[in-house]
């Protein structure tokens, strides 16, 4: 080989460092921290339950209010509200994140392949998409599920998913549709890739970000709506989920008889859950679109924050600048002085100029 | 052939790779029915063993057609592609495979053509493990340690763990040229390798491809839309305009004295600091116009709209491409005027396939 070729020089090896929780937009902290609550409860909520969810007394003297042996009080029939809580999320978030993985399985699917091979494929795909995204989804589940003889938490997850998987289909679509244009694609065609491996090795793993949002919004889409037809009497009421706690403290009369403890923690909880994941969406809409973060707090001069709609402070004088003072000069500034003109000829005494107007 | 990169002439091997009259029509309506853009029409050229042969012309000139049509990434209207004489189909995934081990392609954009995602490691992993068949990782990995030192991304093991972001420009396109060679390739179709990199690296990249052109024994297809650099590597050119060849020859002819009007502005617009202000020979203007229609329902030449010297000859009917006296091959029907000292040989359309213009009497 020819010596002409001009060595690269070494680089340092940089290591790779993990991004540091703290590092990510505060939305998708709080989001994360919720969910990762629900998710725990989920897990070993029936575990710490005091006591058994599904007993009764059979006394007048209930409902009771939140006292030190039954800490969110009981039901008209004497059943703990916490235990039902902590028995009743892991239902609910199990609809969630059954349909969640199912639905985004299918939008994954149908929408990579629409996107991938075009053509016929493609119109028929889009064609199946739009319509599945035209049913009108609640009046629809509202017969499904009543027809349905047995309406586990499974089933509804299920029936959820199938409804539930278009809007994600048409993200991926459109996104596939960018990519598969790119030069990466054709390079991998001229390695030799087979189209399977290109989609599931090339393709995919630069849509993450997108198939990780549309997977949190067909969760949030998923609990929201099996609550309410569990509210409804449509789901599940044979098993305690946060659904099913809605249905029979409505069918106790809860709020006629004055019971928040009844109602109130299965519906703050639903909407805590709410909240989380939609918090946990806007982070990775942000993670993925640097533009839509909040400006303020990114840039710091001199101590001080600046804001993007605040005016470039203009003080450049190379004298300044050579002798250490352009900090200074921005800190005249920011206390509301005369900036220091560049007209300053050389050899002033700039300092205290600068000093002499700070204090006047 | 002043180069000392250039190979002498006597070096150049025998064909690899050939085009014969090659063309690719889009349909621009819906179906069939609406107009017909010919993006490239009746493109003939031919490969050699270490020779290197350029395309040059404008944005939508149908250069880049050319070479993805050669590397089986675009399918042919009509033509044929030949590899060692043997005619190409790539209809099967295994017959297009195996023209992947013989034909391989370099992107313009190195920041498009590595997916941001893999790491260098995985971009040359891939076509080793496809095309070479070798076994075992420590194998594998002194593979791909040898492409990177060849591509002077040394030490290696500082590089395979990188993603492109961490890259260069620079260092992008020397991966993206490693993971071309790892199939072992004998011809190697170069799209415009440089145009998206830094001024001070693309003499780099070309010197790169230029040894990699002799060590390899690579037959090259180097496009570009700079016919100075078409002149530093190349040991023929081939001139585009909308689509077809005006003008081709060995490089240091058609750069020096370019007989086709449209080579002339291509020359004359290269900034060259020992010709500054020249521009066509005969001191005529070049009518500025936009970049040349192919649209198929033009007749006559399609260079005309903007030529000096067109007249009702050149609007209505083609120009055939035809031999001259200082070996080349052009296609213009005033050569007289555009360039006096070139004289077409015959009037007759000849056809351009398998001519072998760098044998020359010596």
């Amino acid at each position: 080989m020819s010596t002409s070729v001009i060595p690269i020089t070494a680089v340092p090896p940089v290591g790779k460092s993990r991004r540091k929780f703290s590092s990510y937009p505060l939305k998708a902290r709080i989001g994360a921290i919720i969910v990762g609550v629900f998710v725990l409860l989920a897990i070993f909520g029936p575990y710490l339950a005091p006591f058994d969810p599904s007993a009764t007394k059979n006394t007048q003297a209930y409902p009771v209010g939140p006292n030190w042996t039954h800490l969110l009080g009981t039901t008209a029939i004497g059943g703990d509200v916490l235990s039902q809580m902590l028995v009743g999320i892991r239902a609910t978030v199990f609809v969630g994140l059954t349909a969640g993985v199912i639905a985004t399985f299918l939008s994954v699917l149908v929408g990579v392949s629409s996107g991938f091979l075009g053509g016929a494929s493609d119109e028929g795909l889009s064609l199946l998409t739009n319509a599945v995204l035209v049913l009108p989804a609640l009046p629809l589940l509202v017969v499904i599920l009543g027809y349905l003889p047995q309406a586990s938490n499974l089933v509804t997850a299920f029936v959820l998913s199938v409804l539930g998987w278009p809007w994600g289909a048409r993200v991926i679509r459109a996104q596939t549709l960018s990519l598969r244009r790119r030069d990466f694609v054709a390079a991998a065609r001229e390695t030799g890739e087979s189209t399977w491996r290109i989609i599931v090795s090339e393709i995919i793993p630069n849509e993450v970000s997108l198939i990780a949002a549309s997977f949190v919004g067909t969760v949030l889409y998923a609990i929201l709506t099996s609550v309410a037809l569990t509210f409804l009497g449509l789901g599940d009421l044979s098993n305690w989920s946060l659904g099913s706690m809605l249905y029979w403290s409505q069918n106790g009369n809860a709020i006629t008889l004055g019971a928040w403890w009844w109602y109130l923690p299965p519906g703050l909880a639903v909407a805590f859950l709410g909240m989380g994941l939609v918090l946990l969406n806007f982070g990775l809409d942000e993670l993925g679109n640097p533009r839509l973060r909040d400006a303020t707090g990114q840039h710091k001069i001199a101590g001080h924050v600046w804001r993007p709609a605040d005016p470039t402070p203009v003080v450049r004088d190379s004298d300044l600048v050579k002798r250490g003072l352009f900090t200074r000069g921005f800190a005249a500034l920011r206390q509301g002085v005369r900036p220091v003109r560049s007209s300053v000829a050389k050899g002033d005494d700039v300092e205290t100029t600068i000093k002499g107007n700070a204090d006047g | 052939m002043t180069e000392q990169t250039k190979t002498s002439e006597s070096a150049v091997g025998d064909v690899v790779l050939e085009a014969v009259s090659i063309s690719r029509d889009y349909y621009l309506g819906r179906g069939r029915s609406g107009p017909v853009l010919s993006a490239v029409r009746d493109v003939s050229l031919s490969l050699y063993r270490r020779g290197v042969v350029a395309i040059v012309g404008e944005s939508g000139s149908g250069k880049s057609t050319v070479a993805r049509m050669l590397a089986g990434q675009e399918t042919l209207t009509s033509g044929e592609v030949r590899l060692d004489g043997k005619v190409v189909h790539l209809k099967h995934r295994r017959a297009f495979r195996a023209y992947k081990r013989e034909v391989q392609m370099v992107f313009q954009d190195p920041f498009a053509s590595l997916n941001s995602v893999h790491t260098v490691r995985h971009h040359l992993e891939r076509p080793i493990k496809i095309h070479r068949g070798i076994q075992g990782k420590q194998a594998i990995e002194e593979e791909m340690y040898r492409l990177l030192t060849l591509v002077s991304m040394t030490p290696p093991e500082l590089f395979l763990p990188k993603y492109p972001h961490e890259l260069s420009g620079g260092q992008r396109q020397r991966v993206a040229i490693a993971r071309a060679i790892a199939a072992s390739p004998r011809v190697l179709l170069a799209d415009e390798p440089i145009s998206m990199l830094d001024v001070s690296i693309r003499l780099d990249i070309l010197r790169l491809l230029s040894d990699l052109r002799e060590t390899l024994e690579l037959a090259m297809l180097y496009i570009t839309h700079d016919i100075a650099s078409a002149r530093y590597v190349a040991d023929e050119i081939l001139v585009m305009y909308a689509g077809e060849i005006v003008e081709r020859g060995p490089a240091e002819e058609v750069t020096q004295s370019p007989a086709h009007p449209y080579t002339q502005l291509l020359v004359s617009s290269a900034p060259n600091p020992d010709a500054l202000g020249s521009s066509l020979k005969t001191g005529t203007k070049i009518v500025p116009g936009q970049a040349g229609s192919a649209l198929s329902s033009i007749v006559g030449c399609r260079f005309s709209p903007r030529c000096p010297f067109a007249d009702e000859q050149c609007r209505t009917t083609r120009p055939p491409i035809v031999p001259t006296n200082d070996g080349r091959l052009v296609a213009c029907w005033h050569l007289e005027q555009a360039a006096p000292s070139s004289v077409a040989l015959t009037t007759k359309p000849r056809t351009t396939r398998a001519k072998k213009v760098l044998e020359k009497p010596d």
